[in-house]
């Protein structure tokens, strides 16, 4: 017991601490990493690392892109960060070491090159759609878009402020549908997980996570998909050390045997 | 303050005392940073937004309703850990102490299986019309999940320290088991009761995977503080760290109240929330 009073102390003593040094210090002196970029050197050869930091939809695609990338280019390797596309942004910002961004949406792309963070412009390299998924017995016969209004349909989105409840939004819109969602999601793959386990009785994901979930929900898609469609651009990062390799990989991903595995994986081309 | 250090020796060694200043700084910083980070012009807007009171409040009411499940179940569970030595009990204290160190997201998935749609119980709850998931029932759930270890801890501490000297009096002066616990044991370890108490409160306050993975997130209902500023990070800095600073003013002033309640001497009687 008396352990967790001196523990308490130091929390109390801590915080006003913290209030302290918070008055005093004012301005946050937020490091620009930005400037670093050493002069792209002239070497035909392809070596070193490249690191991708990859929207987290991107996993599978990324992951076999990558392997590919690096059997092609002996001496070179490829490192994977997959994560929500705006928390890739906060982190290339605080100056990750990135040398590839590739954004699930145009927003957050959009984000890095006004703050001048990319490298050139961005190019798009996939688009996605929304698909309904519904438990492999769909339990609450969902056919349509409009049947996810039906009262007592228990259906999860994601929130408005990610990029897939924005897609949300927009078909709402377009279709004139208003859905009462039971729950908000930050995330497309908590959205998926409440499908999968049953909780919900469909939720609103994009197309290809609904071909990675396999055989464990089943996917309805809805014509008015196509209302909200969501671009992925990739583009070089300012700060990236060895921006030949970035391209070479950026190449890849655009290149013909790149969008042979995206669309395998179920993204369009756009 | 500190009553044992009188005699002015420690016994600590001095470069203790720089690698004690590190491990505190370690704490510090990260808050300090965080404060710096706060856009206080807009300070007062970003944490009374209508998102933000509603996550505040239902952060509040679903960790009192914690708390108060957590007196419930646990102080029985403390009792009889502390008190009656019976086959196994090592082995169930382990087991209540599990969510201690399990991940929450673990905690969340368990609970799913347990009280979900398709769960162990949850099944035959949703026959009788009774529907947990996507409610801020599930939150409390989720929330007296991880919170309980705390109270029972702390609760089967302060019985150890107390003995049963005068449980063992009041007994022998022929008072029935109920009112040894009623008017000896409890009041013995009322101090003990109230700062497990408050830490629950705290950690129910502070609960983040399980709710996410078991309740879902929506406004008013489930989306409680840590999950609003989960998500307001997606699009608003300024509004993640001004809620977060919120969460850590709340926890301090609770464990605050924690630390404070067994000094004074006028104990009070009620439950600490």
């Amino acid at each position: 017991m008396s352990t967790r009073k001196h523990v308490t102390f130091l929390l109390v003593a801590g915080a006003l601490t913290a209030g302290v040094a918070g008055c005093a210090s004012g301005a946050p002196a937020t490091g620009s990493s930005s400037a670093a970029s050493s002069g792209a050197s002239e070497t035909p050869k392809l070596s070193g690392t490249v690191t991708v930091f990859a929207a987290a939809s991107l996993k599978a695609t990324f992951t076999k892109l990558a392997s590919d990338f690096e059997a092609k280019n002996p001496g070179t390797k490829v490192t994977l960060n997959f994560a929500g596309s705006s928390d890739l942004v906060t982190q290339i910002t605080q100056g990750a070491p990135a040398d590839v961004f590739a954004s699930a949406d145009t927003k957050n792309m959009t984000k890095l090159s006004d703050a001048k963070l990319i490298d050139g412009t961005a190019s798009n390299f996939a688009t996605n759609v929304l698909e309904i998924a519904v438990p492999p017995s769909n339990p609450a016969s969902i056919s349509s878009f409009a049947d996810l209004a039906k009262p007592g349909v228990k259906v999860v989105v994601c929130a408005p402020q990610v990029p897939c409840g924005a897609a949300t939004n927009t078909v709402e819109k377009a279709t004139g549908t208003t859905l009462t969602p039971v729950s908000e999601e930050s995330s497309v793959t908590d959205v998926l997980g409440k499908v999968t386990s049953g909780e919900a009785d469909a939720g609103l994901v994009y197309v290809t996570d609904v071909k990675t979930a396999g055989d464990k929900v089943k996917g309805i898609p809805f014509a008015e998909s196509d209302k909200a469609v969501n671009t992925y651009p990739i583009a070089t990062v300012g700060a990236s050390k060895n921006k030949d390799l970035a391209k070479a990989f950026i190449a890849a991903v655009t290149g013909s045997e790149g969008k042979k595995v995206l669309t395998d994986a179920g993204f369009g081309t756009p | 303050m500190n009553r044992r250090s009188g005699t002015g020796y420690t016994g600590i060694p001095p470069w203790i005392y720089a690698i004690a200043a590190a491990g505190a700084l370690f704490v510090l910083l990260p808050l300090v940073a965080m404060v710096a980070k706060v856009n206080w012009p807009q300070f007062i807007p970003l944490i009374t937004s209508e998102a933000s009171l509603t996550a505040l409040g239902l952060s509040l009411r679903t960790s009192a309703a914690s708390t108060v499940s957590c007196i419930v179940l646990g102080v029985p569970l403390a009792l009889v850990l502390a008190r009656s030595p019976f086959p196994g009990q090592r082995l169930l204290r382990a087991f209540v102490l599990l969510p201690l160190v399990l991940p929450p997201v673990v905690g969340g998935i368990a609970l799913l299986y347990t009280f979900g749609r398709q769960g162990l119980l949850g099944r035959n709850l949703e026959l009788a019309g009774i529907r947990i998931a996507f409610s801020s029932t599930a939150v409390i759930l989720a929330q007296t999940f991880v919170a309980l270890p705390f109270l029972v801890v702390s609760l089967e501490g302060a019985l150890r320290t107390a003995g049963n000297k005068y449980e063992a009096v009041a007994a022998t002066l022929g008072a029935h088991p109920t009112t040894v616990l009623r008017r000896v044991t409890i009041p013995l370890v009322l101090p003990g009761l109230a700062s497990g108490a408050v830490l629950s409160f705290a950690r129910s306050l502070g609960e983040f995977g399980a709710t996410l993975t078991f309740a879902g997130s929506l406004q008013g209902v489930t989306r409680t503080l840590p999950l609003e500023i989960y998500l307001q990070r997606e699009t608003d800095a300024d509004a993640a760290v001004a809620l977060s600073l919120v969460l850590v003013a709340v926890a301090v002033a609770v464990v605050g109240l924690s630390h404070r309640r067994p000094h004074t001497s006028t104990a009070p009687q009620g439950a600490p929330q």
